[in-house]
C-alpha cells in the first residue's frame, strides 16, 4: 500500500506537495528492488531541477540506479542524514528517508504524475 | 520478464528458492536465487554463522580410465599427480597463449576416476574445448545434470553438518572430500568454497536435493543457518579475492596476470601441458601487467567496467567492484602495469564521469581467522 498523500512517477520516485515545496523521495517498491542500500549522491542546494531530470544516484550492494526529478524547481533542502545512513532508505522510503525539497517551479506538472491507486496499479503490471 | 526465464535452465531447487521469496535473476542461462533475505545479512551470516548456497548450475564432467591422469596433466596447469584419493586440486584449462578457457576444481576419486567441476556459463565451451584436445585412454563424460550441488559455508558448517552424516568432518581437511552418505543419501562432501569461510560443497542427486536442502537449513536453524543468494557469494569471493572467470579473468587474460601464478606447475614430473610454453617464462620473470586489489579512497562505489586512470592516462579498467559489507568499504580489482602495480600506488577510478582516488592493497581484503 502507497500514502495516499502524495503523487507517483513510473520510475518509482513520490512526491509529497506541502504549499509551494515539494518533498520527494522513492518508493517502498523502488527500494526493495534495489536491496541494501548503501550509498547515495544528491544534488548540491540551489540547483534547478527540470522534471525527468537526473537528480542523483543510489546504489545497492548489487544494483546502481539513477534518481529522476518528479517535478521541476529549485533544491532547497537536502536530506544529509539520509546521505549518511543510506541504509535508512530500506527502512522508511515513504519518511525518514526524504532525499530533497524542491520549491515547485510549475505546480501544473502534478497532473503528469500518478495517484496511490494508479501507481500500485502499475507496479502490480511491472511486477508481472 | 516471464518470456525470458522460460528459455532458462532451472535447478532441481528452483520451486524450494520461490517458494522462500527468493529475487531470481538469469545468471549465465540458469535462473539463479540473488538473494533471500537480504544480501548484507548473508553475506555477514555466512562470515559470523552459516549460510546455504545453491550452486548446482555449476557443471560436472567425469574423466575415467587408464589415461585419465596424462590427459588431465595435459589440459591442466596444476600437478594433478599431487593429487591422492579424495584430494581436490584448484587448476585451470589454460590456451596455449597461457589465458584461461576455465578455472576449475579437480577431484581425484580414485587412481583413474576424476571428477572436473566447471563454471556453468562454461560448460559447453569446456567440453567442446576438452574433447577437442583429445582425450586417449580415458573417457570425457558430461555429468552437469547428474549432481546438484550445494554449498554450506560460515564457521558453523561443521558442526551444522555434522548432525546429518557420519562421515568424520572434523578430520576432513582444507581442499579434501569424502563420499557418504549425508541425511541418509549418497553425497561426495569437500571441503571447498567460494567465500573466504570453512565449509563444504555437497554433490547429490538432483532429486535429493530439495529435501536436502531443507533439511539443512532445518538442523542449522540455531545456529544461524539461513539460504544465500549469487549476491552475497560474490561479495564474499571478493573480499576473499577470490578471482571470477568472465570478470577478472577470461581469454585475453594470462593465469600468471591475475595472481594465479601459484596453481602453474613447474614441477618436471607434470610434463608438458597447453599453455606451458608461455605460462612458465612468465612466471619465472613476472608479467607485464598484474591484477591488483584496490579500496575506493575518495566516495563513490567501483564496479566492474568502470575506467582505471594511472597517472592521468587511461589504464584500463575494473574487473570487479562492490561495497564490501563485512569491511564496510568500496573495493575491487583491476589490472595494473608491473612497475605500478605495488602496496600504495594510488590511481583513479572512473565513476560516471567523475574520478575518484583508489589506491592499491593488501590482499586478501579479507583473511578468516584461523
Amino acid at each position: 500500500m502507497f500514502p495516499q498523500d502524495r503523487r507517483y512517477t513510473k520510475d518509482h520516485e513520490w512526491v509529497l506537495i506541502q504549499g509551494d515545496q515539494g518533498t520527494v523521495g522513492i518508493t517502498d517498491y523502488a527500494q526493495k528492488q534495489l536491496g541494501d542500500v548503501v550509498y547515495l549522491e544528491l544534488p548540491e542546494l540551489g540547483r534547478t531541477l527540470n522534471a525527468h531530470e537526473t537528480f542523483g544516484t543510489v546504489e545497492s550492494v548489487k544494483a546502481v540506479s539513477e534518481l529522476f526529478a518528479p517535478v521541476s524547481g529549485e533544491v532547497i533542502e537536502v536530506n544529509g542524514g539520509l546521505v549518511a545512513k543510506p541504509e535508512t532508505l530500506n527502512r522508511d522510503p515513504h519518511g525518514e528517508a526524504w532525499m530533497i525539497r524542491v520549491k515547485l517551479a510549475n505546480p501544473g506538472q502534478l497532473a503528469d504524475l500518478l495517484d496511490a491507486a494508479a501507481y500500485q496499479a502499475y507496479v502490480d503490471a511491472e511486477a508481472k | 520478464m516471464e518470456t525470458s526465464v522460460g528459455t532458462l535452465r532451472k535447478t532441481a531447487l528452483n520451486a524450494a528458492h520461490r517458494a522462500l521469496g527468493a529475487k531470481m535473476v538469469p545468471f549465465g542461462g540458469w535462473d539463479m536465487p540473488v538473494e533471500y533475505s537480504g544480501l548484507i545479512a548473508e553475506h555477514m551470516a555466512v562470515r559470523q554463522q552459516a549460510g546455504l548456497f545453491d550452486v548446482s548450475h555449476m557443471g560436472e564432467f567425469e574423466v575415467v580410465g587408464a589415461g585419465a591422469l596424462a590427459f588431465l596433466q595435459r589440459v591442466t596447469c596444476n600437478n594433478v599427480a599431487k593429487l591422492l584419493d579424495g584430494q581436490a586440486q584448484y587448476s585451470a584449462l589454460p590456451m596455449p597463449n597461457g589465458a584461461p578457457v576455465d578455472d576449475v576444481i579437480v577431484l581425484r576419486r580414485a587412481a583413474e576416476r576424476f571428477l572436473l567441476v566447471v563454471n556453468a556459463s562454461n560448460i559447453q565451451k569446456d567440453f567442446g574445448w576438452l574433447m577437442a584436445q583429445g582425450p586417449q585412454a580415458c573417457e570425457l563424460r558430461n555429468r552437469s545434470d547428474d549432481f546438484a550441488l550445494l554449498a554450506l559455508q560460515g564457521p558453523k558448517a561443521e558442526a551444522i553438518l555434522r548432525r546429518l552424516t557420519a562421515i568424520e568432518l572434523s578430520g576432513l581437511k582444507y581442499y579434501h572430500f569424502a563420499e557418504g552418505e549425508v541425511d541418509g543419501q549418497p553425497s561426495i562432501v569437500s571441503r571447498t568454497g567460494y567465500t573466504g569461510e570453512d565449509g563444504f560443497e555437497i554433490f547429490v542427486a538432483p532429486e535429493r536435493a530439495e529435501a536436502l536442502w531443507h533439511r539443512l537449513l532445518e538442523v542449522g536453524k540455531e545456529d544461524g543457518l539461513i539460504p544465500a543468494g549469487l549476491g552475497a557469494r560474490d561479495t564474499l569471493r571478493l573480499e576473499a579475492r577470490m578471482c571470477l572467470y568472465g570478470s577478472d579473468m577470461d581469454e585475453s587474460t594470462s593465469l600468471i596476470e591475475a595472481g594465479l601464478g601459484w596453481i602453474v606447475s613447474l614441477d618436471e614430473a607434470k610434463g608438458e601441458f597447453v599453455g606451458k610454453r608461455a605460462l612458465l617464462p612468465q612466471k619465472k620473470d613476472g608479467p607485464s601487467r598484474r591484477l591488483v586489489g584496490f579500496e575506493v579512497v575518495g566516495r563513490g562505489i567501483a564496479r566492474h567496467g568502470h575506467p582505471v586512470h594511472l597517472g592521468g592516462d587511461l589504464s584500463g579498467s575494473v574487473t570487479s567492484g562492490s561495497f564490501a559489507p563485512y569491511l564496510q568499504k568500496s573495493i575491487g580489482l583491476c589490472y595494473l602495469p608491473k612497475a605500478h602495480a605495488a602496496v600504495g600506488t594510488e590511481f583513479e577510478v572512473e565513476i560516471r564521469g567523475r574520478r575518484v582516488p583508489a589506491r592499491v592493497v593488501p590482499t586478501p581484503f579479507y583473511k578468516r581467522s584461523q
